[in-house]
């Protein structure tokens, strides 16, 4: 009896151990990963000389400044380049989502001459990053009129999330019972109704497929800078770094435009969150 | 006897897919490969004519850019080992732990590790670049001394044989939200039943973690491996916003993206050479084409053939 509970006391004790030492690494991964940035919000609401005298603290009445996020807003179209990248993202994302789901779900439901070719073919962008094709992407947005429009931008993030939400979202349309789509078929219903029915069961998968897209997108600096880097159709990322550029000694406009910046993305990913972790777990990203 | 028509309907799902990926993505991809083999004319610059293989030559030899292109594949492969021995293992490590069966608010956790991962170079190069290793705001310096470590304090970014490992993990620090979800999504796959099992027997936490979750995460090592590798012989963002477009100090930092950009388009004094440019996108194509060759042949078919 007595070398029982001698056992499982000490097991208790180095479950608890366990449960210290791995909660005790959590944490401290998760600082180093949150402390930067809440060390740009605090800075971002004091005034430019609370800033250097003492970095850690947070703003305090006296400290307490918005001069920063006045000069984002009165001094900078900063205003004008956050609409730019909501709408190129949002846009794109719906882009990727229509035209995406659909391809996915002509791949997965009929069998046609070519379908394994085709499927490998828009498969390759998977890996194949667009960038390598800047030279002449750059010179056909030329010839085309979209150099420094949002259209440019749109079209060439379409193409970019393309393949991988394809691949991804005909695995998932795979998986949906053949007899949910029959019922429908032998009740009269089009192939483009019977598209419709299918997209809310796979909710998760293009839940982690916006996600996967949308970070890119919002965050990306290098088309800006090579296909639209005129003033009426910045992004916020380029106008950020541009701002940097100029403002380089005004801290508190700088941390404010960084602290606007990074605010919608999350609120995207924690919307978004749940249905990302379904997806991912229900092999959303099996290759 | 009449060939039976394609169903318009499968077209009407595929074309739009299909023509804006082939003309927005395949089409510049095979058109810029065939612009590395074109030069300027000499007598009239407006006019790019046939040369063949003349710019890798010249990429390969010139004194102008045989020295660059080497410094970036080679700073391109210190900064992918850096990736591959710093996120990925500890990626691994988080994603292991995240998803343990002790593990307290996951939620929160895993938002907190994935936080890096969602914000924008531009806000990742300042907070390393410009705050915490900052000589101005003396982060770095300060932690360095609480911890009694003040002799690391030293200009991480500033000087050429500490910078590129510095930006290197910087990157891991943004990045490794990706092996950790990606790990966590197929370490949550493995059946409880199985590591019972293995409980059961003796199996210590570090064999069931050996033997047991390992062996059945091996295809996510595969895609964590060639995604970092894609990812990092085509990073620019980074270096671009910490070390400007000459990746210094002294091209330290230069990497084939920064290479690309500068050849490409030009900066400061240099004009822009779009067929140079290509060229070394060329280069760059023919390396990733390479590391993904070498995964779906070498990696992803031998797991295959375990499975079954």
């Amino acid at each position: 009896m007595t070398t029982i509970s001698a056992h499982t006391r000490i097991g208790s004790i180095n479950r608890t151990l366990q449960f210290l030492l791995l909660h005790g690494i959590l944490l401290a991964y998760s600082v180093l990963t949150i402390y930067p940035i809440v060390l740009v919000l605090i800075n971002s609401f004091k005034s430019r000389q609370a800033i250097f005298r003492n970095p850690y603290a947070l703003p305090t009445p006296e400290t307490f400044s918005t001069v920063g996020y006045d000069t984002v807003f009165n001094r900078a179209a900063f205003p004008s380049y956050f609409v730019n990248s909501l709408i190129v993202t949002v846009v794109t994302l719906l882009l990727i989502f229509i035209i995406g789901s659909m391809a996915s779900f002509a791949l997965s439901e009929y069998r046609f001459r070519g379908n394994t070719l085709l499927g490998l073919y828009l498969s390759i962008g998977i890996m194949i990053p667009i960038r390598l094709g800047t030279v002449s992407l750059l010179r056909m947005l030329v010839s085309l009129g979209l150099t420094n429009t949002l259209a440019g931008l749109i079209l060439v993030y379409t193409a970019q999330g393309l393949p991988l939400t394809i691949f991804v979202a005909s695995q998932f349309m795979r998986d949906v019972p053949r007899d949910l789509k029959d019922a429908a078929r032998v009740d009269g219903a089009s192939e483009y109704r019977i598209y419709w029915l299918i997209l809310p069961l796979v909710r998760p998968a293009l839940a982690t497929i916006l996600v996967f897209n949308m970070i890119p997108v919002w965050n990306d600096l290098w088309f800006p800078l090579i296909i639209a880097p005129a003033e009426n159709v910045k992004t916020v990322t380029l106008g950020a770094q541009v701002f940097m550029g100029q403002f380089v000694n005004d801290y508190g406009a700088v941390l404010a435009s960084l602290s606007l910046a990074m605010i919608p993305i999350i609120i995207l990913y924690i919307l978004f969150s749940r249905q990302l972790i379904r997806g991912l777990t229900s092999g959303a990203v099996k290759f | 006897m009449t060939r039976k028509r394609f169903p318009t309907h499968i077209i009407v799902f595929l074309a739009p897919a299909v023509i804006i990926y082939t003309v927005f993505m395949i089409y510049p991809l095979i058109d810029s490969l065939r612009l590395s083999l074109y030069a300027p004319s000499a007598e009239n610059p407006q006019v790019e004519e046939f040369v063949g293989f003349k710019n890798y030559e010249t990429l390969f030899t010139d004194p102008n850019y045989a020295p660059r292109l080497q410094g970036a594949v080679k700073n391109n492969f210190i900064f992918f080992a850096v990736h591959m021995l710093v996120q990925n293992p500890v990626g691994l490590l988080l994603a292991t732990l995240l998803t343990s069966q002790l593990t307290r608010w996951r939620g929160v956790f895993r938002t907190a590790l994935f936080l890096p991962t969602m914000l924008s170079f531009v806000l990742v190069g300042f907070i390393w670049g410009n705050i915490i290793l900052s000589p101005l705001w003396g982060i770095a310096d300060d932690f360095f001394r609480t911890i009694g470590l003040g002799d690391l304090i030293q200009p991480w970014l500033g000087k050429p044989e500490t910078a590129l490992i510095t930006l290197s993990l910087v990157s891991v620090w943004q990045f490794i939200g990706i092996p950790m979800m990606l790990f966590s999504a197929a370490l949550i796959g493995i059946s409880d039943e199985l590591i019972e099992a293995a409980r059961v027997d003796g199996a210590t936490a570090w064999g069931v973690f050996w033997y047991i979750k390992f062996p059945l995460i091996l295809p996510t090592v595969g895609i964590v491996t060639i995604l970092t590798f894609v990812g990092n012989f085509n990073a620019f963002d980074l270096i671009y916003t910490v070390q400007g477009g000459l990746a210094g100090p002294n091209f330290a930092t230069d990497i084939l993206g920064t290479f690309f950009y500068r050849t490409f388009f030009g900066f400061q004094l240099q004009a822009g050479n779009p067929t140079m440019g290509a060229t070394i996108a060329g280069v760059m194509f023919l390396i990733i084409l390479t590391g993904v060759l070498v995964y779906l042949v070498g990696f992803q078919r031998r797991l295959t053939r375990v499975e079954y």
